[in-house]
């Protein structure tokens, strides 16, 4: 029995990093209505980005944030602004083949400049620090870190959207992007800074995922897998959302691996297929349907 | 020098020319009204002074300056704010919100929220509902009040009647000499003629992308209009 | 003025019957192939015949359909896996399974779309994508398939095909050729066709498709489950030249990817434009071989920058200049005034 409340209890956490990865793709989707097929393999740059900031720069794990999170901000603003906004408008082609063009030339310059090999950052006793919460049940401290960031990020940006001058912009400009413009909006912009701010996160979740697991260049699509099926399963557009559908992709996952280790990504996966056909909307579908 | 001078515009939705040639002046502390049948040209000319529309370069002047290729986003900053054609709220933003928007461009005047629930009380009971959810007339109000959350010194109204009730229309209608009092100019487009005779200083009819007339409405006859209107062979 | 003008709808263009002859003279030509033909031309023309067929394929789905897919490796492995259970397990003749393996990707196409075809728009490729990653993992499962590591195709079903080598790869050979024909003129049939109208309506304009009545649902239904025939058979095509198969090998994600960038960088929506594109692809593949990456890099390159400037692709711009079309399936309305 014990058992079980621990496999539930750690895919609750993993699904904290799964609401990291969502969030990014939640954000650009709800802005522009752009799926970026490159998500994960941004995620997988910014692991490297932080890995370089450690390993040259001698930077303590959590301090490398103060490198990787200002290159992931600018990179997503020049990435949507110079390439990304020209994709943008009623075609669904150009979007998607762009981004999945970009996707494999992103892999394989990681790959040229870093080789296949696996990777990891390593983040000192942190890794296996936990704390005892009852004989035989323990959560480790570092996911625990993880699930607690995703958190107050989510607060923070659902803060962001509702409250601040920017977040009016972003649902205005998502809303209308023309009669944002008579508003004194610039479109393009607030479509850059939307990515730009995607990628903060990302570069967040870059971060956790290097601490957590092996990454190498070709990491990339199965993290914007779980991404995706976190935002679907979460209800599009829902920021809390990502996290219920983080954590039931990251329970899911626990559980199937319990049953057997090759169920793993298996079991999400089949959770994500049968939310499909049972909620198609996801669990916390927006109210406004466009 | 005219607060807004338009010479020659032509313009464009791609290939297709929706304006030839336009000329048209307006003074500080004006209201003007620009008629004319559907498909004339009435929305292109307000959106090609927002800047929505690709022109023709120097077309535009706008206190001397040309804006013919600023983008929208500058132009509501130079002081120049619409009221779009079918309202055009943010379906996500609440009516509060809707008219923070407007003010997005932080230029500095003496419109704020305040202000405009004075003028609009009815938007102060609503202010958390969603822009979307309101009737027509109280959507148009927060239109308008949206754009004088720009403070901007010329406005441009699309169609302020459209869709509305009688009453309605002439509850928007009333906001218009307060604004003017502010001193802010009006460009107003309509299609409901008695009401753009009755606050216009001065009409401009459309026709088929050109100016079919000009005049201050107590000169205009209704012979005159028509054939404004409708050209003048029919 | 025109009242005596008479219009009538025309298809075939000069460059079409032309097209058609020279169509037909380069048919008998790759059918004598194995005649007087080298192993390893042999070999790759069998490999440019496939990925050919499978870019027509996806440029079907994507072009036509509007059906963005990037797990088409789905079928592909699954038809690859069919040929090992129904040569191995079964003792249908190899060749044979190739066409079965279709039918049973049509077949398994069914259950896929009726969950990938909840999700709207872009959200569909990505929904593609997950289904052919479970695909894989469950493949790995299988342990009588050899589970993650795979399985050989054993020599007694090899012989099966033809007991010398040489008559082995020439069946193969025409097989794939057979596979790469047969997919284009049933494309080119089905574009030409009512339902053909349908698709190329939704792929101009969605909307309007709508409002003409065209039953966008059904009319990219068909398509998709054609699609996943297809690629099925050729999955299963695929693997009788490979004669070895795993999980990776056969869900891998870059048969796709070739596919996209080779559509994408011919001209997508045409069925010229897949032909230009993996001519392109096999003659850029062979000097850049040695470059590893460098090469995905340069074709993901190439493709995004088609998409951001030309989107029409190669295939757009040299028929735009020279206004040539060998596979007409556009109808152009024509009209001619008599003057008596
Ligand atoms: N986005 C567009 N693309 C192409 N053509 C357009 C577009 N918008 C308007 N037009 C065309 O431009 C012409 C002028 O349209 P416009 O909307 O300016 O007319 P209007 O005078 O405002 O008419 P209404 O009274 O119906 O609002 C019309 O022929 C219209 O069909
Ligand atoms: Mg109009």
């Amino acid at each position: 029995m014990i058992e079980w409340v621990n496999t539930v209890l750690q895919g609750i956490l993993t699904g904290g990093l799964y609401a990291l990865f969502a969030a990014g793709l939640a954000i650009i989707f709800g802005v522009m209505r752009l799926v970026n097929i490159t998500h994960g393999d941004l995620i997988v740059l910014s692991a490297f980005v932080a890995m370089v900031a450690i390993d040259v720069m001698g930077f303590n794990p959590f301090i490398s944030l103060v490198a990787v999170l200002p290159i992931m901000f600018v990179f997503g603003y020049i990435l949507q602004r110079s390439i990304l906004n020209f994709t943008l408008g009623d075609d669904l082609l150009p979007p998607l083949l762009v981004t999945f063009g970009l996707s494999i030339v992103i892999q394989n310059l990681l790959l040229q400049i870093f080789s296949a090999d696996s990777q990891r950052i390593k983040a000192g006793s942190l890794e296996i620090l936990s704390i005892q919460l009852y004989e035989n049940l323990s959560v480790g401290v570092f996911p625990l870190i993880v699930f607690i960031v995703a958190v107050f990020i989510i607060i923070g940006l659902q803060y962001l959207f509702s409250n601040t001058r920017i977040g009016r912009a972003f649902r205005a400009t998502s809303d209308d992007a023309v009669t944002a413009q008579l508003m004194g909006i610039n479109d393009r912009h607030i479509f850059s800074l939307s990515m730009a701010l995607a990628l903060l996160i990302v570069g967040i979740a870059g971060l956790f995922v290097g601490i957590s697991t092996n990454f190498d260049p070709s990491a990339g699509p199965s993290r914007l897998l779980f991404a995706f099926e976190a935002v679907i399963m979460g209800g599009l557009g829902s920021l809390w959302g990502t996290l219920a559908g983080g954590i039931i992709l990251g329970v899911s996952q626990n559980i199937g691996a319990k049953l057997d280790p090759g169920w793993q990504i298996l079991a999400g996966h089949i959770a994500f297929l049968v939310i499909l056909v049972f909620r198609p909307n996801g669990l916390f579908p927006r109210m406004r349907d466009d | 020098m005219s607060l807004l001078e338009v010479n020659n515009l032509d313009a464009f939705y791609g290939d297709f020319q929706a304006l030839f040639g336009i000329n048209l002046a307006i003074e500080e502390g004006e209201a003007v009204a620009i008629i004319g049948a559907n498909g004339a040209g009435k929305s292109t000319f307000l959106r090609s002074v927002s800047g929505l529309v690709t022109n023709t370069a120097d077309a535009i002047n706008y206190r001397g300056m040309d804006i013919s290729h600023r983008a929208a986003s500058d132009i509501v900053g130079q002081g120049i704010a619409m009221v779009p054609e079918g309202r055009k709220l943010f379906p996500s933003l609440s009516v509060e919100e809707n008219l923070l928007i407007g003010g997005y461009s932080q230029r500095a005047g003496a419109w704020n929220l305040e202000r405009i629930y004075g003028m609009f009380p009815i938007l102060k009971e609503r202010r958390d509902v969603a822009g979307t959810a309101l009737s027509g007339g109280e959507q148009q109000m927060t239109a308008i009040g949206r754009a004088l959350m720009a403070n901007p010194e010329l406005i441009l109204f699309d169609e302020l009647s459209l869709g509305l009730a009688p009453i309605v229309i002439n509850d928007i209608y009333e906001s218009l000499p307060t604004i003017k009092q502010e001193g802010v100019t009006l460009l107003l487009v309509e299609q409901d003629i008695n009401k753009a005779l009755e606050v216009a200083d001065r009409v401009y009819c459309f026709q088929e992308g050109r100016v079919s007339l000009t005049g201050v409405p107590r000169n205009l006859t209704k012979d005159s209009i028509a054939a404004a209107y409708f050209g003048s062979d029919k | 003025m025109i009242n005596s003008s008479r219009y009538w709808v025309q298809r075939s263009t000069a460059t079409s019957r032309l097209g058609a002859v020279l169509g037909i003279m380069l048919l008998a030509v790759l059918i004598s192939v194995p005649y007087w033909g080298g192993r390893a031309e042999m070999r790759l023309l069998v490999e440019v015949f496939y990925i050919l067929a499978l870019a027509q394929l996806w440029n079907l789905l994507a072009g036509y359909g509007g059906l963005v897919s990037v797990g088409q490796q789905a079928f592909l492995g699954f038809g690859g896996y069919m040929l090992f259970v129904f040569s191995i397990h079964v003792g249908v003749g190899a060749v044979w399974t190739i066409p079965l393996a279709g039918i049973l990707g049509a077949l398994i196409s069914l259950p896929v779309a009726f969950l990938v075809f909840r999700l709207r728009g872009h959200y569909f490729a990505i929904g593609t994508w997950v289904v052919a990653e479970v695909f894989m993992l469950i493949f790995a499962q299988i342990i009588a398939l050899g589970g993650g590591s795979g399985a050989s195709l054993p020599v007694s079903v090899v012989r099966s095909i033809a007991s010398s080598r040489s008559v082995r790869e020439a069946t193969i050979y025409w097989v794939a050729l057979a596979v790469v024909v047969a997919v284009i003129v049933v494309i080119y049939l089905l574009l030409r066709s009512r339902h053909g109208l349908a698709l190329t309506a939704i792929r101009d304009s969605e909307e309007a498709s709508r409002s003409l009545g065209v039953d966008n649902f059904r009319a990219k239904l068909m398509v998709y489950i054609f699609a996943a025939f297809g690629t099925a058979a050729i999955g299963a095509l695929i693997f009788l030249t490979k004669l070895r198969i795993s999980p990776a090998a056969a869900f891998d994600i870059n048969w796709t990817t070739t596919v996209i960038f080779i559509v994408v960088i011919g001209g997508i929506g045409t069925i010229e434009g897949p032909i230009i594109g993996t001519i392109i692809y096999f003659l850029l593949r062979e000097p850049l071989a040695d470059y590893g990456s460098w090469y995905l890099i340069l074709l993901g390159s190439t493709a995004v920058l088609i998409m951001l400037k030309a989107p029409q692709g190669i295939w757009g711009l040299i028929s735009e200049r020279f206004e040539l079309r060998f596979f007409p399936v556009q109808r152009q309305l024509r009209w001619t005034v008599n003057d008596d």
